[in-house]
């Protein structure tokens, strides 16, 4: 079931540098909500905080609240391995399990978390895979080929039904279709519009015609802030901020 | 490119918009100085002023397009290229109306003169006269002038309502010259419709500048005021 992400005052350094300060935003449950921003606003790290993926990187810190439902994730007894398990993320390039079949790639996590019988694989694999709109198109190739074997769109659905597998309640994208063709890019966007029925979707985009077509909310961030965030057609056809217009009019910088 | 290329397109649409709005209220002016001089020569000018501002009607539609298409606008310069197209729509249906004034014109002047209890100039020159405020709004970007062109169509609706009472009393009393009654009443509808286009113009302007719909008396969206 999908759930709404509280964050309030956070705050995010690599180092000594600061790369958010102090942002606070609700995200709706069960929406897409679209992060965008010129590149080192603080987009990617925002998100990668929202599962604790920020603390991973040497010397990066998080403070603040992030309430994912009622979990508040940086509270202490929290723990970074279930979160992650809530929060699933899908980054810009398609990063399959080289040398796995495609529907190992699938049930890994699964596997992971103690579940080996076949039966039980099988449906959760054809169900992600089916959800991630990849299912037909490898059905029948499941476990003769490798998940590196298939197209940038394929894999990056691929990496999607992964994410999907261990059942999150929230699924984060960090440019998701930057490095896919058009036709790949429109299959990601329909997906990412049929997955928000039942999960919460946070998508991190330099495409803002990409926000505008796939989010029901959008977040302009600048230098570490969040500058406004609004219903998406009303960020791209009236913002209230002028930093927001100057941005997404291209008068920016 | 690109910003640069942007625009220069959006300045292309704007000056064509102006040269169209220009020729829709020389079309009116014609159609009301050939109804008032009974000339038919500048009656019959208008069907030409129609033609061009149709071409223009034409390639404005074509430039907003490839705009769009081509640049995908956001915000300002989206409610600016999408105000254009509607403003378009409305002078090309100003030039209709001059049309209209100039068939009935022409008509009158097959007919008796006939002097009626209408001041059609003066009407003429009101709503006319929110078309070049509305245009000189739009070139400006000023939406307290569109504001005030708002304001003006009152005045028109109220001629328009007095032309009909006077018009009808007189049509009753003197039967006779129904013909030319009617025709004089149609030119007063035709001016007022192109005070209610004029109106939708200012209306455009507005939500191009503030972002706020006020068709109908509302404000649709949130002001956003920082433009002007």
């Amino acid at each position: 079931m999908a759930v709404g992400i509280k964050v309030q005052n956070l705050k995010a350094w690599f180092g000594k540098t600061q790369a958010l300060h102090g942002i606070t935003m609700d995200v709706a449950p069960g929406k897409a909500t679209a992060i965008i921003g010129p590149s080192g606003c603080g987009k990617s790290t925002f998100v990668r905080c929202l599962n604790r993926m920020h603390e991973t990187i040497p010397d990066a810190r998080a403070e603040g609240n992030v309430k994912i439902g009622d979990t508040d994730i940086y509270g202490s007894g929290s723990s970074a391995v279930q979160v992650r398990r809530r929060v699933g993320m899908v980054f810009q390039k398609p990063n399959p399990f080289p040398t796995m079949t495609i529907y190992d790639n699938v049930a890994a996590g699964l596997r992971l978390n103690g579940v080996s019988r076949g039966r039980e694989l099988d449906a959760v694999v054809e169900r992600c895979l089916t959800s991630a709109a990849l299912w037909d198109e490898v059905k029948d190739d499941l476990k003769k080929k490798s998940g590196a074997s298939l197209s940038g769109g394929q894999q990056q659905r691929l990496c999607i039904a992964r994410a999907l597998a261990v059942e999150p309640e929230v699924l984060l994208m960090d440019e998701p279709a930057s490095a896919l063709d058009p036709i790949s890019t429109s299959k990601i966007e329909e997906l990412i519009f049929s997955l928000k029925q039942n999960y919460t979707v946070v998508i991190v985009t330099h495409n803002m015609q990409q926000a505008a077509r796939v989010a029901d909310f959008t977040a302009f961030f600048l230098m570490g802030e969040l500058i406004e965030m609004d219903k998406t057609e009303k960020i791209f056809t009236t913002p209230s901020n002028k930093k927001t217009e100057d941005y997404i009019t291209g008068r920016f910088g | 490119m690109t910003r640069t290329r942007f625009q220069q397109g959006m300045d292309e649409l704007k000056q064509k918009l102006l040269m169209m709005g220009g020729l829709a209220e020389q079309a009116v002016d014609r159609a009301v100085e050939g109804y008032r001089r009974r000339d038919l020569k500048l009656c019959n000018s208008v069907f030409e002023s129609e033609s061009a501002i149709n071409r223009a009607e034409r390639q404005i539609d074509e430039l907003a397009l490839d705009l769009l298409a081509m640049q995908q606008p956001m915000a300002v310069d989206l409610r600016f290229i999408t105000a254009c197209m509607k403003i378009n729509g409305d002078l090309e249906r100003v030039g209709d109306q001059a049309v209209n004034i100039a068939e009935r014109g022409i008509e009158l002047i097959g007919l008796p003169h006939v002097d009626l209890p209408v001041d059609i100039p003066r009407m003429a020159a009101t709503a006319a006269g929110m078309i070049r405020r509305a245009l000189e709004a739009f070139i400006a970007g000023n939406a307290d002038l569109a504001e005030a062109v708002l304001k003006m169509d009152d005045i028109v609706d109220r001629m328009d309502d007095e032309v009909y009472i006077a018009l009808v009393d007189r049509m009753h009393n003197n039967p006779e010259i129904t013909q030319q009654a009617l025709d004089a009443l149609l030119i007063s509808r035709n001016l007022e419709r192109v005070a209610d286009h004029a109106t939708n113009i200012a209306e455009d302007v507005i939500f191009w500048v503030r972002g706020a719909d006020v068709r109908h008396g509302g404000d649709h969206f949130k002001s956003f005021s920082s433009g002007e």
